[in-house]
C-alpha cells in the first residue's frame, strides 16, 4: 500500500540530551495512526521533525514519497497540523485567522471556503468573534478548521485534546472521525487518550525513551494477548460459576452482583455470551476493559 | 508566497493596538509642539536670536511652519526610534511567545521567506510613521503658522534658507531619517529572531541605541575610531540637508553605512532564524 510518511532512524540532539534516539514508522495512505508513547517518549520532537519545525540530527523523512529536506514547500502545501494547543492571533477575529493562515496555505482558499470551514467546526457563527474570547475547546475546533483549509491529504494532529474538559474532547474525538469517514483523510494522531487511540486509529506505533519499539495494526497488536472483558448481566456471582466450568482456559471474576470480568482470548467472547443467553442470563453490556492502556503499560515495561 | 505573506504581516501589525499607540503618541507630541510654540514660540525664539539681533535684523514670518516643523523633526527623531522598536521588535519573539510560530513555520514558506516578509512589512510600517510625522510636522505646521524662510542654529553658526528651498530639504531629510528608522527597524527585528519573549528584543534595541548614543556622544580618544561605524552616529545626518552648502560626501557615507547596517541585521535574522529550532 501507498505510503503517506515513511521516518527512518529519526535522531535529534539538543545539546547532550537526546530527546529521539531511533525512531522509525510508516503511515499508510488513509490510516488513522496513533502515536503513543509516554511524556517525554520524544513524540512531539518527532512530529515537529516531521513538519520541519525541528531539524534532525540523522535520519530520514519522506512524506507522500517525497524527501522533506529537498521539497518542503511542496509537502507541507498538502499537509494540516496541529501542534499541542492551536495558538492564534488573540487581537483578530477567528475568520481573519483564518484567512491569514490561508493566504500561506498553498491553495486558492476564498471567503466561501472560510465560512463553509468555521461551519464544519461549528463555529459559523462566531467568525467575527476574536479569538482573545474563544475558549480552549473553541481554539481547538478552529485549529482544526485551519488543518483542513487548503484540503491537505495528511493531518498531523499532536495531542489535540490536550486540556480539554470531557465534552471537548468528544467534540474534537467527533471531528477527527468525521475526517476520517467522510473526507478519507491520513491522519497521525498523537494522544495520552489511549483510549481514544483504541477507538479511532487502525495502525499505531509506540515510542518510549525516543525509540520506536512496536508497530502495527490496533486490532492485531491488542488481539496478540489476552483480552479483559467485563459482561454487565444479573446474578454475576451465579454467571461466574457456570462459566468457569464451561470454559476452564478463562479467568472469571465476579466484580459485584452485576457486574463479571473474563480474561479470555478475543475468540472466546462471542462464545460466552451465547452461553450466557442460553443460561438464560440478561446480558446487558459487554465492555473490553482499557485494553489498550494494559498493552501500553506491558509494552513501556519491558 | 513573499508578497502574501508581506501583506499577512502587514494586516498582522494592523490588528495590534501597540500600532496605533505610536501613531497616537507621535500626533499628541507633535500637536503639544505646535501647541506650544503657538503660545510662547515668539519669546522662544527671540531668546535663541538674541545674540545675533546686533549684528543682524530679522523681520518677516520667523515663527513659520517650516521652523517647527524643523523642531519637531529635530524633537521628536530622538523617541521615534522607541516607537519603531515597539511594533517591530515582536515581529518574530511574539509569534514564538504566542505560540503562532509554530503554525506559521510549518506552512508551505520558507524560513527566508517569513523573515524578509516581516522585514518588509516592518518597513512599511516604518514609512507610515515617517510619513504621518511628516504630514503633521510640515504640513500641519505650515497650516497653523504659515511659511517662510527657514532659520537653522547649527555648529557652524545661523543657516538662512529660502522658503523655495526648503520642501527638497525636507523630502530629502525625511529619507535619510526613514533609513535610520529602518536600520532600527531591522536591528529589533533581527533582535526578536534571538528571543522567545514579546519585550526583550525592545528593550534590548532601546538599550543599544542608547549605549550606542553615549559612545557617539563622549568625548574620548579611544572611541573615535569606532564612532564612524556606529550606526547611530548617522541617525541624526538628515541634518546635514538643512546646511548651506549640502555636504553630500557626509551624507552619502552615513547612507551606506546605515544600508550596510541593515544588510547585516537583516543576514544575522536569516541566519539564526533558519536554524532555529521551534521548541516552544
Amino acid at each position: 500500500m501507498e505510503s503517506t510518511i515513511e521516518v527512518r532512524n529519526l535522531a535529534k540532539r539538543f545539546g547532550n540530551f537526546e530527546a529521539v534516539k531511533d525512531v522509525s514508522f510508516t503511515v499508510r495512505k488513509g490510516d488513522v495512526f496513533g502515536f503513543l508513547g509516554p511524556n517525554g517518549a520524544g513524540k512531539s520532537t518527532t512530529i515537529r521533525c516531521l513538519l520541519s519545525l525541528i531539524r534532525p540530527n540523522a535520519g530520514s523523512i519522506r512524506l507522500f514519497g517525497k524527501d522533506l529536506q529537498k521539497e518542503r514547500s511542496a509537502i507541507l502545501s498538502n499537509v494540516g497540523s496541529i501542534i499541542e494547543k492551536p495558538d492564534f492571533y488573540k487581537y483578530m477575529s477567528a475568520r481573519k485567522n483564518l484567512e491569514v493562515f490561508a493566504r500561506i496555505s498553498g491553495a486558492d482558499v476564498d471567503a466561501s471556503d472560510i465560512q463553509k470551514m468555521l461551519e464544519f467546526v461549528g463555529l459559523g457563527d462566531r467568525g467575527a468573534h476574536k479569538v482573545s474570547g474563544f475558549s480552549h475547546g473553541m481554539k481547538q475546533r478552529l485549529g482544526i478548521a485551519q488543518t483542513l483549509l487548503h484540503d491537505p491529504d495528511l493531518i498531523v494532529l499532536d495531542e489535540p485534546t490536550t486540556g480539554l474538559d470531557p465534552q471537548g474532547i468528544v467534540e474534537v474525538r467527533n471531528l477527527i472521525l468525521r475526517l476520517k469517514n467522510e473526507q478519507h483523510k491520513t491522519i497521525l494522531l498523537s494522544s495520552h487518550q489511549l483510549s481514544e487511540i483504541e477507538l479511532i486509529a487502525n495502525r499505531m506505533v509506540i515510542i518510549n525513551k525516543g525509540t520506536s519499539i512496536i508497530e502495527g495494526e490496533v486490532a492485531e497488536l491488542l488481539n496478540s494477548g489476552e483480552l479483559i472483558v467485563v459482561f454487565t448481566l444479573d446474578d454475576a456471582r451465579r454467571a461466574a460459576d457456570l462459566v468457569q466450568e464451561a470454559f476452564p482456559q478463562t479467568k472469571v471474576k465476579a466484580l459485584s452482583d452485576g457486574e463479571l470480568e473474563i480474561i479470555t482470548s478475543g475468540i472466546e467472547v462471542p462464545r460466552i455470551n451465547a452461553y450466557l443467553t442460553q443460561q438464560a442470563f440478561l446480558v446487558h453490556a459487554i465492555e473490553p476493559k482499557r485494553k489498550l492502556e494494559d498493552y501500553f503499560m506491558k509494552i513501556i515495561a519491558q | 508566497m513573499l508578497r502574501k505573506n508581506t501583506y499577512n504581516e502587514f494586516v498582522k501589525i494592523l490588528s495590534k493596538p501597540r500600532s496605533y499607540l505610536g501613531i497616537g503618541a507621535l500626533t499628541l507630541l507633535i500637536l503639544i509642539i505646535v501647541l506650544a510654540m503657538k503660545a510662547d514660540g515668539k519669546s522662544i525664539l527671540s531668546f535663541v536670536t538674541a545674540s545675533f539681533e546686533q549684528t543682524l535684523s530679522f523681520s518677516g514670518n520667523v515663527l513659520n511652519g517650516n521652523l517647527v516643523a524643523f523642531i519637531v523633526l529635530q524633537m521628536l527623531i530622538v523617541h521615534v526610534p522607541l516607537l519603531v522598536a515597539l511594533v517591530t521588535g515582536d515581529l518574530i519573539s511574539g509569534e514564538a511567545a504566542m505560540g503562532t510560530i509554530r503554525m506559521l513555520a510549518s506552512k508551505p514558506i520558507s524560513r527566508t521567506q517569513i523573515v524578509l516578509s516581516k522585514f518588509l512589512a516592518g518597513a512599511t510600517y516604518t514609512l507610515i510613521l515617517i510619513l504621518w510625522m511628516g504630514f503633521l510636522a510640515v504640513i500641519f505646521s505650515g497650516w497653523v503658522f504659515g511659511k517662510g524662510d527657514l532659520i537653522v542654529l547649527n555648529s557652524d553658526g545661523l543657516v538662512i534658507l529660502k522658503e523655495a528651498d526648503v520642501a527638497w530639504r525636507f523630502g530629502a531629510g525625511f529619507l535619510v531619517a526613514f533609513l535610520a528608522l529602518l536600520t532600527v527597524s531591522s536591528l529589533s527585528i533581527c533582535l526578536s529572531a534571538f528571543a522567545e519573549n514579546s519585550i526583550g528584543p525592545i528593550v534590548a534595541t532601546m538599550a543599544i541605541i542608547i549605549l550606542f548614543t553615549i559612545i557617539g556622544s563622549l568625548d574620548v580618544t579611544v572611541f573615535d575610531s569606532i564612532k564612524p561605524y556606529l550606526f547611530t552616529t548617522h541617525m541624526a545626518s538628515w541634518r546635514s540637508f538643512f546646511e548651506n552648502p549640502v555636504r553630500m560626501d557626509s551624507i552619502w557615507q552615513s547612507v551606506i553605512v546605515l544600508i550596510i547596517h541593515n544588510v547585516i541585521f537583516v543576514g544575522v535574522a536569516l541566519w539564526k532564524f533558519n536554524r532555529k529550532d521551534i521548541t516552544s
